[in-house]
């Protein structure tokens, strides 16, 4: 595609600054918005491409107005100023009415997208997620499994302050989790999201779902991923929560319909069994064996 | 012509009058004294706030966490941003507000000489404070500079700190302020109309009310802050019947004509030296007075759109999203007169004009940025990200910054009868303008690519434009040590000049000696003197 053309050019000029590295798997050529693997951060891949080249569409004109100015009307190459020049009323009737056009034309789809991101109707699958000091939990509303899911503990070790661990032999370095978010394919899943302390925001650039999580707030936000692309999908907390703000990824293990409900299954009885001896009046609340575990290892 | 006998004969009572030793400064009521102090305290203030800036930029170098404790990190992004904006770039504007605006308006000194010495003598006070909070139990506010409860109220012993040291900084801002639109009112030389006055003049008027609007209402909320941590109330506690979000909205309601603070004066520095450069007069002059004031009001109606991921309605959302893109139109037309004030000029390109030029191509695109912003469904992918980092830093540094540079170069001869080293300061230019793209351009595909902003440590795959990110940083960094070199060697000596440093300046500060006299227009500029300097 024509963006990456022009972008990978420009990181050639980081290239030569001098890494070796292979491009594929290279940081250099991450350069651009994910198009994700949703209708809506489709969507808004588009619209922030589409708003990208009116910028560069405008820069173009504007500045090549001022590069022609600096290179023509030089004193140096002999350049009259002509005094006269201070208004236009044509011109400038122009240059503030274009604009005006241009940001309606953009504004359109901008509004027709963020009203189907706001339709948080029909779904089919509904998640409370809360985010904490520092880590997810998420609580499957109608089928009382929760739990929680933090850093995994290979990024943890290597994290630490000057800890000799080399970040690029850990597996998917910060961006790991110890037990991920799962949810299905091709299902309209809404999150409740809400925070327990401070302030925290779930992000998962992939489906173009960005929500604060905020104490005394329940906010919504809903996805759909696409059938053919069940896998995992990494994110992180993207408002500034404290100490280790920067360590509490979020991972979802999207899953095929059958396959989530085996997993959902699964671990609906294995929590009711676990949580049974220990405190059976509160299972329904969610206060299972695995709850208690991450609640004091946390 | 009048001006000049009038000159010799104040020129003995200056002397009489004017103190010494260190009564000069702290008791000063002089305002080129006092805007002396201030753009020493905020030289002073960039370094430090730039000294922190190198330590994030030395962590963010290669991941994993090899300096800082991630709690100090934090502490870093708050303080860089604290003294940067309230420490750095606020009294930078407010030291060329009062070196320039009397002499702009053909008046002695600023209107309430008193009241000038007070808002500034604040600064320091405040500064120490919140500086010495790096020394006190749980380290210093690590919140972030937007001071977000609940997160804000964990914070330790420096939490008051941060609270008086706010306190402080917008009490000096109103008063700088009201002595500022006080002096414009009530100061100028008779013939010397509103729509006479030169555009740093106007600019600062308009910046001063905001000023005037906003500064209490982040006092109001810093306040709330304090009576939430001490004294049991609940404005902003979800758990007592409070509104953690209604913070945000208080803060950025004040946030966002902050912003328009913090770039304002610079419109007014770049519409005076891109005419002098250009040989031409100013395009659009009244159309330039009334974009800055439709910028202004606007600014008060888009403060939501830093906060669209907290869950607003729809309704609300789709309302920030269209009035922040309608200020695209008046920042437009600005843009475009400046583009056409250079169209058939005769251009030439002296430090002043290079950082003007640098001003006007990258503030540029922070403005694009800006735009993309905008778009709702976009900036949830955007928001809080190293793309919003990107954005910001573009307007504030090669914005605010150059534009406080420009401003320097432009007037520093005037200011000290010497012209500076115009060969070491193309070098300041070309080093800085270079360095601050591949310190923040980078940053852009980071924020994109999805790397969350104020994290101390991040994953690999972002390692390689943090390494060039953090290059550029530390030259950029550096570079600017050429600064006050370069003012330290001019106010020791260099080739004297006229009352016109520059061949095309026009204005009363040129009609003035140079170094001005201490009382800058003891006897007010005749009409002709006026008429001679508006040159639109």
């Amino acid at each position: 595609m024509m963006i990456r053309a022009k972008l990978a050019s420009l990181a050639l000029i980081g290239t030569a600054i001098g890494s070796h590295a292979a491009w594929a798997d290279s940081g250099w050529s991450e350069l651009n918005m994910t198009r994700g693997v949703t209708d809506i951060s489709r969507k808004i891949y588009d619209l922030h491409m589409e708003i990208f080249w009116v910028c560069v569409g405008i820069a173009v004109i504007v500045f090549g107005a001022m590069i022609w100015s600096i290179i023509n009307f030089r004193k140096s190459r002999g350049a009259i100023p002509d005094v006269t020049l201070v208004h236009n009323t044509k011109v400038e009737v122009i240059w503030t009415t274009l604009p005006v056009i241009i940001l309606i034309a953009m504004a359109v789809p901008a509004a027709r997208t963020l009203v189907e991101i706001e339709d948080t109707t029909k779904t089919e699958l509904t998640i409370k997620v809360t985010g904490f000091q520092w880590g997810w939990q998420y609580d499957y509303l109608d089928d009382g499994v929760a739990y929680y899911s933090h850093l995994d503990r290979k990024s943890d070790a290597a994290r630490e302050l000057l800890s000799g661990i080399d970040p690029n032999s850990v597996e998917h370095y910060l961006l790991n989790v110890d037990h991920p978010l799962v949810v299905p394919v091709a299902t309209k899943v809404r999150l409740l999201v809400t925070g327990a302390d401070v302030i925290h925001s779930w992000w998962v650039p992939a489906f173009g779902v960005k929500k604060d999580a905020i104490p005394g707030f329940v906010n919504e936000a809903w996805f759909r991923v696409d059938a053919d692309k069940p896998g995992l999908y990494r994110g992180q907390c993207a408002e500034l929560c404290g100490r280790d703000h920067g360590f509490m990824p979020i991972v979802v293990d999207v899953r095929s319909k059958a396959d989530f409900a085996a997993w959902l299954k699964d671990t609906a009885a294995e929590q009711r069994q676990a949580a049974a001896p220990a405190a059976p009046a509160t299972a329904a609340a969610g206060s299972t064996a695995s709850l208690a575990a991450a609640a004091t290892a946390h | 012509m009048s001006t000049q006998p009038a000159h010799a004969a104040t020129h003995d009572d200056d002397h009489d009058h004017k103190p010494h030793g260190w009564r000069r400064w702290v008791y000063a009521t002089n305002h080129k004294d006092i805007g002396t102090m201030y753009l020493i305290f905020a030289c002073t203030m960039f370094f430090i706030g730039g000294a922190m800036a190198m330590i994030i930029r030395l962590e963010l170098f290669q991941p994993g966490l090899q300096f800082v404790d991630p709690q100090f990190f934090n502490s870093m992004t708050t303080m860089h941003a604290l003294l940067m904006i309230f420490g750095a770039v606020m009294p930078a504007w407010t030291g060329l507000a009062n070196w320039m605006i009397p002499m702009q308006v053909g008046a002695p000194d600023m209107a309430l000489p008193r009241l000038n010495n007070f808002s500034f003598w604040i600064l320091p006070f405040a500064f120490t404070l919140l500086l010495s909070s790096l020394f006190v139990p749980g380290g210093a506010p690590a919140g972030g500079w937007t001071m977000y409860p609940p997160l804000v109220l964990q914070t330790g012993a420096s939490f008051p700190m941060l609270i008086f040291a706010i306190h402080l900084m917008g009490a000096s801002s109103i008063l700088g302020a009201i002595n500022v639109v006080v002096t414009i009112m009530n100061m100028r030389a008779p013939g010397m109309t509103l729509l006479r006055m030169p555009l740093f003049v106007w600019t600062w008027l308009i910046t001063a009310y905001l000023l005037i609007a906003v500064m209490p209402v982040l006092a109001g909320a810093v306040t709330m802050l304090l009576t939430d941590h001490f004294f049991g109330t609940t404005f902003f506690t979800a758990a007592g019947g409070g509104d953690p979000v209604m913070f945000q909205h208080i803060f950025w309601f004040f946030g966002h004509p902050e912003v328009y603070i913090l770039i304002l004066p610079a419109f007014g520095i770049i519409s005076e030296i891109i005419p002098t450069f250009s040989r031409k007069p100013l395009f659009g002059y009244e159309a330039m007075v009334y974009a800055v004031a439709s910028i202004a009001f606007l600014s008060f109606i888009v403060w939501a759109h830093h906060m669209f991921t907290v869950g607003m309605p729809l309704a609300a959302q789709l309302f920030f999203m269209l009035s922040t893109m309608l200020i695209a139109v008046p920042t437009g037309v600005k843009v475009f007169n400046w583009t056409a004030t250079m169209w058939k000029g005769s251009l030439s390109f002296e430090p002043p004009m290079l950082f003007a030029l640098a001003f006007l191509f990258l503030f540029s695109i922070g403005g694009f940025s800006g735009l993309m912003l905008a778009m709702v469904p976009a900036d949830y992918q955007y928001q809080d990200t190293y793309f919003v980092v990107a954005h910001f830093h573009y307007v504030l540094v090669p914005g605010s910054i150059f534009g406080i540079m420009a401003g320097v170069y432009y007037w520093l001869p005037k200011w000290t009868g010497n012209m500076y080293d115009l060969k070491l300061a193309t070098w300041h230019f070309w080093l800085s303008t270079i360095f601050v793209n591949v310190l923040f351009f980078p940053q852009h595909f980071l924020g994109l690519a999805g790397m969350p902003r104020r994290i101390p440590d991040y994953a690999v795959q972002f390692t390689d434009w943090n390494m060039v990110s953090s290059i550029g940083g530390f030259g950029f960094g550096l570079s600017q040590f050429l600064f006050p070199y370069i003012i330290w060697k001019c106010v020791r000596g260099g080739q004297r000049i006229g009352n016109k440093a520059w061949e095309g300046a026009h204005g009363l500060e040129w009609e003035l000696p140079s170094p001005p006299p201490y009382h800058s227009w003891t006897t007010a500029p005749t009409d002709a003197v006026i008429a001679r300097g508006a040159a639109h």
